[in-house]
């Protein structure tokens, strides 16, 4: 009994099945599958695109820590080189000084000794006026002796000397 | 943990007590008629199709859900009326009446003109095509349900995934698809998948749906063998309309030494038909085997009753632990049994797509 099909429920079965599988073939599970699959790409795009523009900046990070480090090496270098330059130009006008100030003493020096010169010559001159004048006094005052003469002459010098001082 | 024990334990109480307060009165009404329970022929009743839905009995009072009958007599035509118009076989309906014995027990029959019992052309909505009808429903609002979301949500350009239901729904489509479908078939599956997919689903619903036993669930619809049959022969069409040359070439001339060629053209030839049989007589046998047993295993509380009260209570508890156990058994063949029915197909669909690159390679 149960191995006889019946007519009625195969009528039913066939009907009801291909109903169902008419339906869901054209309009249910070609949909379904096909946005998922179509998800599915899109991910797979996406992951890619992911990738790549990792990559890309794995890329750009490395150029720039290049850049960086060159401009770190770079500044290194600068700033020994302007170290080296006013330890340099530091050097430099120390000896320049020195110099300067060298023939600025050799001048001065020179100088002095020619204002020594000249005062020396002043003193001369002045010596010889107050000679001179000594000379005059004593001749005028008409002195008696020598020691008296030698004495006032001392005087007179000294007198001289204070005052030139 | 524990509170889960505890909730088993009441549950599997409320069952026994269930089981066997029904039996109470069951009993009470049967003990007047048969005094002896048939249990084959309770479970063939069970497993049978019939004209009207027995839900169940309250006291004396059968709740029925008479299912239309549509009929075409020999001289009167096409007849639609509701089965309830038999009485419960009890009385003829414009000729009709429900034959109680002989080959067409149980089956609407009518009386020729020189008298004899002939069986109409009969299309009723029966208890089997009403459970299909619905589960036909339930597979198409199911999927379609599904397909919408995805065209109202989703496009190619601005894919979206679905949550929840319609998630889960998904990932089995998909696991269907991808390892079933595409595995088997090869690389044509894409022309395949729709009607694969709808056999899996349409199989799996009806499975599940013949396990609830509430109705309009609970017929073995794909117990029975007219449905089995009809998908067969879905597969057996596609597999021979959709065939390669290649195939075609294997059935009628295969490559194999002229001496077995008459051996092997039989073979080739019986081996396209007993495939789909195989595919029925699988897939009805191991559904009408579990519903047999579950109803096996309840007869068994009934069976016991004589043997006294303790006997009875403790295998009613035995039988009660082996049904759930069972049942959760067959939600895994549900699932198996659509399973291997796609698979099948699948595979002779992928062998029917042969290609000649080995015959290339012989000459």
């Amino acid at each position: 009994m149960l191995l006889q099909p019946e007519a009625g429920l195969l009528f039913w079965m066939f009907l009801s099945f291909g109903i169902v599988f008419a339906v869901l073939a054209k309009f249910g599970f070609p949909i379904i599958t096909k946005m998922v699959e179509d998800r599915n790409a899109y991910i797979e795009k996406s992951l890619d695109a992911a990738k790549e523009a990792n990559k890309q900046l794995a890329h750009i990070k490395e150029q720039s820590e290049a850049i960086l480090a060159s401009a770190r090496e770079e500044q290194v270098k600068i700033l020994k080189d302007a170290e080296s330059t006013r330890t340099r130009i530091i050097n430099e006008s120390k000896e320049l000084a020195r110099a300067e100030g060298l023939k600025e003493l050799e001048e001065l020096r020179k100088q002095m000794k020619l204002e020594k010169e000249d005062a020396i010559k002043d003193i001369r001159r002045q010596v010889a006026d107050l000679s001179v004048d000594i000379a005059e006094k004593i001749i005028r005052n008409n002195l008696n002796s020598n020691t008296e003469q030698m004495a006032m002459i001392d005087r007179l010098i000294d007198e001289s000397m204070v005052s030139k001082s | 943990m524990n509170s889960r024990l505890k909730y088993i334990f009441v549950l599997v109480c409320l069952f026994v007590m269930g089981s066997t307060s029904s039996y109470a009165s069951s009993e009470e009404h049967s003990s007047e008629g048969e005094k002896s329970l048939n249990v084959k022929e309770l479970i063939l009743d069970h497993l049978a199709d019939s004209y009207q839905w027995h839900i169940t009995t309250w006291g004396d009072h059968p709740i029925v859900v008479s299912l239309p009958v549509i009929v075409k007599g020999e001289n009167s035509g096409w007849n639609v009326f509701s089965a309830a118009r038999f009485d419960h076989g009890h009385s003829a309906y414009k000729g009709f009446y429900i034959a109680q014995e002989g080959d067409y027990k149980g089956k609407i029959v009518e009386k020729n003109a020189s008298g004899d019992e002939i069986r109409p052309w009969d299309i009723s909505i029966t208890k089997n095509a009403f459970a299909l009808l619905v589960c036909s429903i339930i597979t198409l609002v199911l999927i379609m349900s599904v397909a919408r979301w995805y065209k109202k949500n989703s496009t190619a350009e601005s894919p979206k995934a679905p949550k929840g239901f319609i998630g889960f729904m998904e990932m089995f489509i998909m696991s269907v698809n991808d390892d079933i479908i595409k595995p088997c078939v090869g690389k044509n599956y894409k022309k395949f998948a729709p009607y694969l997919l709808t056999t899996f689903f349409f199989i799996f619903i009806n499975n599940i749906a013949g396990l609830i036993p509430i109705f309009p669930f609970g017929a073995t619809v794909t117990g029975n063998i007219a449905v089995t049959l009809v998908l067969a022969l879905f597969t057996l069409v596609i597999v021979n309309i959709f065939g390669t040359k290649e195939y075609w070439k294997e059935v009628f001339w295969p490559e194999v030494p002229t001496w077995l060629k008459p051996i092997m053209i039989p073979i080739e030839i019986v081996g396209v038909f007993t495939k789909p049989f195989a595919l029925m007589i699988r897939l009805f046998a191991n559904i009408l085997a579990g519903h047999s047993i579950v109803l096996g295993l309840v007869c068994l509380i009934f069976l016991t009753v004589k043997l006294g009260v303790a006997i009875n209570s403790s295998m009613t508890v035995v039988s009660v632990v082996l049904t759930i156990f069972i049942s959760f058994v067959e939600i895994l063949v549900a699932y198996i049994q659509a399973y291997v029915f796609t698979m099948l197909s699948a595979v002779f669909i992928g062998l029917a797509q042969a290609e000649p690159h080995h015959a290339k390679k012989h000459e």
